[in-house]
């Protein structure tokens, strides 16, 4: 009697919360300490480095720009994803999904690209001086969870495309978004304090 | 149980007599020579009163919750045939009462060690002796760009005076302590720290490392000497003069040793050569110690040295010269006529 | 992520059959995880303690050497290392594992396989970090790692990256761990367990669990900027490039007093489960010492500096974090008195798991105290890195966590073995270790006073250190005589210890209610709980003329056979393996850190995939 709701989900617990989406949440208030100290460790060697180049001589502001946008459509997309599966719409459900990783994977080509002519162009590399260092370490993980969050929804995707993802398996995508929307929001943080705060 | 709950309390009080009796009858001894609770200096005083104050209240509160919980053991332990006790959950004011009681004492603590701490930070005032003391793997440089003299391991201070010390290192971080002064400075490298401290009594006193170091730190020492006003203006009159020119033939060859070795890549001779990885070694035969502390400055221990600096000092960055013994002997007495 | 316990066929009865080797190493069951934790933190615990009698050995003299400069350096850093990650926090997480569940009514974990995962991850980062005695390159940077000293400029060789990825796989550990037990606390109570009827181990340990998740990051962020200093040339405490070296120590303490509490909660936890039994008591002031816990828990976060006073904050730094520091005394001291409180008006009975909390309270309220000595800026100046703060925190995490650690093992063993320990040698145990415990560590505070520093492998003859340094060693070997005892009882009582029962010591919670050992399914039938003392109340009411509580209604045969167990799993571990591949090739060759990788992708899908039903269910 006692545990009747065990049958029912063995997921939903004393909370009425589905255990995995009590963990994601978990997860994600770690995270943010996680963040908090790479972006910390890059505000307190702000305008420390004892050489050129800094962020105003690199930054390319309307790619970035760009970039924010990318991600901030994919958190739609993203929404919309959800909103298909529980409604049991797979077809829609999969193109949302597969839009989302799109966007997401532009996100981190611009990051690569961003990169590359840092390098190439304007010779900042990882040991070039502490902004150097700071700069590509934060960016460098924030464009790792969003790596990892678009292999995430490709999987997911996979899934739904082999029929093994439906309606009730909702959870599931609604976990995969918290992080996906917690992620983008670290951008929207990054975006500003390391871009647009001169 | 009752036998055990007896036994065991006899036994937690014997443990407890036994520690406070181990107090009195050995007679631990404080006035020694790196003692935190003799204070010399200002500094050291300030501290020093604090740390009392804070001993007898976190003394009394200890006393009183040991003997109370000894008490409880004893009073409440289990008889046979002991009906279960009534189920108390908890009193709110008593609850209320102690936790404002302990913040009380806190208060009582919390206040002169603000004013202490502020005290302790001042800016110096412009009178004040200034000393730059550079932490290094693992000796200590000490300069004293007012009177332009630059010595190592050996500090040398005047009586009475502010000193205010600035301390600043280039390889890993050290920490600056001469307990019977005062407390603790680190040196860090790429930050210039600041401790002000005077000393009150004149004396010979010992420093050590207080940050780990790496390999040597054990053996990062160094002495501070508090002279009167005579003898602090001899000894600055003494390390202004240019170092004192070997008389007798072996130090003379030693000199010639010093000059064409790899010696004076390192060190600085005024005069004969300008190294600054090593300690200045100017007026080495006016120090009592050699290696950062760890040796008493004899011919023998000087030879002992030149031939394997690592093994008195593990990870000593100062090579084996392969010098041979007769070479080695000169430059001993070479480096002590350095008065 | 999360294991489907509807979707699996079969049950219960194919774990609790199957014995052997192979059952250990793909349980999921929380039981047998928490007994693997405990046995392999124990052995670090004794190595941790070789370690320690080593260096009492070398400083029992002056001008000894029994062992080098470098070996020394090596020894303390991997006692410090080895006793806060690999001993005392497994150990709290043999109890975590054990005793969540059971005491609050739960058949297991929210994520057993994730919770099989974060042991052997555990595991691997403990004999990754000391395999590095085999390659002659053991960790000699302190268990803190201050930079500039770690920097590869001044740490040439492996022995610095062996200690920081030996740590960041030990940290994966403890934040999964984390994640599961918080879960597990906030979602898995039985029916009627509300926030405040949970025993007050599982409120200390969820404080912990916090700790654990928001105070690892820190180091995490920490260790991976001298990762990339060592390996990929960044340049983050490169103090030549105008780096502060001072950001690990602020990044390190974020993370280094959290863990501190990290240390010491659990024990207390545990504490306060011990005295209400054996005084038949309930805790005096539980909320109190709950919300004390919490306040603990959360200033916290806010005292780092207060390991830092002797770097040149300035003096208004040093005032805010003294002032901060004195603050967690409070919530301290109330507990403190919580607990006599406790056993005031109780029947006391003497057992060594009363002995040891007894223990608890006298040691740790001298290494609370003494820590208010610290507190005091000025002081700090003159006793940190001296032997009297390794004697402060040696009373509060040997004299604290260890006791309190000791004092569960008593408690719990007979629910966890089914026996008892045998009382006589667990008395002789307590009063060896007292007794060692002092000679060894009160005499340091001595010792710290006139002047020794922290970390120094030998000293001079004329500072007066010598006789006291020798009673501290004598001590520390009778700790080791201590412990000898221990083992003994466990090998002594294995087979042949009093049968204990389900309540051999008539106990107040539910772990009691069910047999010992516990089935693999725990409870029979899920216990409806009315207050925090759940079983006291259904043996003798709440003493206020209130009848007992209800038990809940035994089960069946056919309902225990209808109850769902997850099966076992070989993905945690080979997960866990693959993921020491990839960061130990950082040491080798990045083919490995790329093939680890692939592999450790790999195996993040089976174990997320292994119970997502056949595509055939679908609709």
């Amino acid at each position: 009697m006692a545990d009747a709701h065990v049958h029912h989900d063995p997921n939903i617990g004393t909370t009425g919360l589905d255990n995995r989406k009590v963990g994601m949440w978990i997860f994600l208030g770690s995270d943010c300490m996680f963040f908090g100290s790479l972006i910390g460790t890059y505000l307190s060697y702000k305008g420390k480095s004892l050489g050129g180049p800094g962020p105003h001589d690199v930054f390319n502001i309307p790619l970035t720009s760009e970039s924010a946008a990318v991600l901030l459509a994919s958190s739609l997309t993203m929404v919309l994803a959800l909103a298909a599966l529980q409604k049991s719409d797979l077809k829609w459900a999969g193109r949302w999904l597969l839009a989302t990783a799109i966007l997401g994977a532009h996100f981190v080509l611009n990051q690569v690209y961003e990169f590359a002519t840092f390098v190439l162009h304007d010779g900042l590399t990882l040991s070039t001086n502490l902004f150097g260092s700071s700069f590509y370490t934060l960016t460098g993980f924030h464009g790792a969870h969003v790596t990892g969050g678009v292999i995430w929804l490709m999987a997911l995707w996979w899934q739904l495309k082999r029929g093994r993802l439906d309606a009730r398996d909702y959870t599931k995508v609604e976990i995969a978004g918290l992080y996906w929307h917690f992620v983008d929001i670290v951008w929207i943080a990054i975006f500003t304090i390391i871009y647009l705060i001169p | 149980m009752t036998r055990h709950g007896r036994l065991a309390t006899a036994l937690l009080l014997l443990t407890v007599l036994a520690l406070g009796a181990g107090c009195g009858l050995v007679g631990w001894e404080w006035d020694t020579k790196m003692s935190t609770v003799q204070p010399k200096s200002e500094f050291g005083r300030m501290t020093h009163d604090i740390f009392m104050l804070i001993s007898w209240w976190t003394l009394g509160i200890f006393i009183a919750v040991e003997a109370g919980l000894l008490y409880v053991c004893w009073r409440f332990r289990d008889r046979p045939g002991a009906p279960i006790p009534k189920q108390v959950h908890g009193h709110t004011p008593l609850e209320i009462s102690w936790t404002i009681a302990f913040a009380l004492v806190l208060v009582v603590i919390g206040i002169p060690t603000i004013r202490v701490i502020f005290k302790t930070q001042e800016v110096p005032a412009a009178t004040a002796l200034r000393v730059d003391v550079v932490g290094r793997q693992w000796w200590w440089e000490f300069q004293y760009p007012g009177q332009k003299i630059v010595t190592a391991n050996e500090l040398h201070l005047p009586v009475g005076q502010t000193v205010a010390f600035h301390l600043h290192g280039p390889d890993v971080i050290h920490s600056f302590w001469v307990p019977q002064l005062g407390g603790k400075r680190d040196v860090v490298p790429a930050r210039v720290n600041r401790i002000v401290l005077t000393p009150e009594v004149p004396g010979e006193y010992i420093g050590q490392c207080a940050e780990y170091c790496g390999a040597s730190h054990a053996n990062m020492r160094f002495r501070v000497f508090v002279h009167d006003k005579a003898g602090w203006e001899s000894w600055v009159a003494g390390q202004q003069a240019a170092p004192a020119e070997p008389k007798d033939e072996l130090a003379v060859k030693g000199k010639e040793i010093f000059a064409q070795s790899a010696c004076v890549g390192c060190h600085t001779i005024t005069g004969v050569s300008a190294g600054t990885l090593g300690p200045n070694l100017s007026h080495f035969g006016s120090r009592t110690t050699l290696a950062a502390g760890i040796m008493k400055a004899t011919p023998e221990n000087v030879m002992k040295w030149i031939e394997d600096p690592a093994r008195h000092k593990p990870g000593a960055l100062m090579p084996n010269l392969g010098l041979r013994d007769e070479q080695t002997k000169a430059l001993a007495a070479y480096l002590l006529s350095l008065k | 992520m999360a294991t489907h316990a509807a979707f699996m066929p079969g049950g219960a009865t194919k774990e609790a059959a199957a014995t052997g080797v192979w059952s250990w190493i793909t349980t999921v069951d929380h039981k047998r995880i928490g007994i693997l934790y405990g046995v392999t933190a124990f052995i670090f615990f004794l190595m941790g303690g070789i370690e320690a009698l080593i260096m009492r050995a070398q400083l029992a003299r002056p001008d000894s050497d029994l062992v080098s400069a470098q070996t020394f350096n090596e020894l303390f850093t991997m006692h410090g290392t080895t006793m806060v990650f690999l001993a005392i926090m497994p150990l709290s997480a043999a109890f975590f594992n054990y005793m969540i569940p059971l005491q609050i009514g739960a058949r297991d974990v929210a994520f057993p396989r994730l919770n099989a995962l974060s042991y052997w991850i555990f595991l691997s980062g403990g004999l990754f970090l000391n395999s590095s005695f085999l390659f002659g390159a053991a960790p000699d940077g302190g268990w803190f790692g201050y930079t500039t000293l770690t920097t590869r400029q001044f740490s040439p060789g492996h022995s610095i990256d062996f200690w920081m990825l030996g740590l960041q796989i030990l940290g994966i550990a403890s934040m999964l761990a984390g994640f599961n037990f918080i879960v597990t606390i906030v979602n898995m109570r039985a029916p009627g367990m509300t926030l405040m009827r949970m025993p007050v181990f599982i409120w200390m340990s969820l404080v912990v669990q916090f700790l654990v998740v928001l105070a690892f990051p820190a180091i995490t962020v920490a260790l991976i900027l001298l990762m990339f200093d060592r390996f990929f040339g960044t340049l983050f405490y490169a103090a030549a490039a105008g780096a502060d070296p001072l950001l690990w120590q602020h990044l390190f303490w974020i993370f280094g007093h959290p863990e501190v509490y990290i240390l010491i909660l659990p024990a207390m936890g545990i504490v306060s489960e011990v005295l209400p039994t054996f005084a038949r008591k309930p805790l005096f002031g539980a909320p109190v010492v709950i919300y004390s816990g919490i306040m603990i828990g959360f200033f916290g976060f806010g005292v780092w500096s207060h390991h830092m006073f002797s770097v040149g904050m300035g003096p208004v730094a040093d005032s805010v974090f003294s002032i901060a520091t004195m603050l967690i005394a409070v919530p301290t001291g109330v507990k403190i008195l919580n607990w006599i409180s406790t056993l005031w008006g109780g029947t006391i009975r003497f057992t060594s798991a009363l002995l040891f909390s007894l223990g608890f309270i006298a040691m740790f309220t001298m290494g609370g105290l003494s820590g208010v000595m610290h507190a005091s800026p000025p002081v700090d100046l003159q006793q940190t890195d001296t032997y009297f703060v390794v004697a402060h925190f040696h009373y509060v995490l040997f004299g604290g966590s260890i006791f309190g650690l000791f004092s569960g093992f008593y408690y719990w063993w007979p629910k966890m073995t089914g026996r008892l320990l045998d009382e006589r040698l667990g008395k002789l145990h307590f009063w060896l270790m007292m007794i060692g415990f002092n000679m060894t560590f009160f005499p340091q505070h001595y010792l710290g006073l006139i002047g020794m520093p922290r970390r120094i492998y030998t000293y001079a003859a004329d500072l007066n250190w010598g006789f006291w340094n020798m009673v501290s060693t004598i001590g520390a070997f009778i700790i080791a005589l201590s412990i000898l005892v221990f083992i003994v009882n466990v090998f002594k009582t294995r087979r042949s210890g009093q049968v204990a029962g389900p309540d051999p010591w008539d106990a107040r919670t539910l772990e009691w209610a069910i047999p010992s050992p516990p089935p693999v399914y725990n409870f029979a039938s899920i216990p409806t709980v009315h207050g925090r003392d759940e079983l006291w109340l259904q043996k003798h009411g709440d003493g206020h003329g209130g009848a007992p509580v209800p038990k809940p209604a035994p089960a069946s045969a056919k309902d225990i056979a209808a109850i769902h167990m997850p099966p076992p799993s070989y993905w945690p571990i080979l997960l866990a393996l693959a993921l020491t591949v990839m960061l130990s090739g950082l040491l080798i060759s990045y083919y490995q850190v790329v093939l680890g990788g692939l592999l450790t992708l790999y195996c993040m899908f089976k174990f997320a995939l292994e119970y997502h039903r056949p595509a055939q269910e679908a609709h």
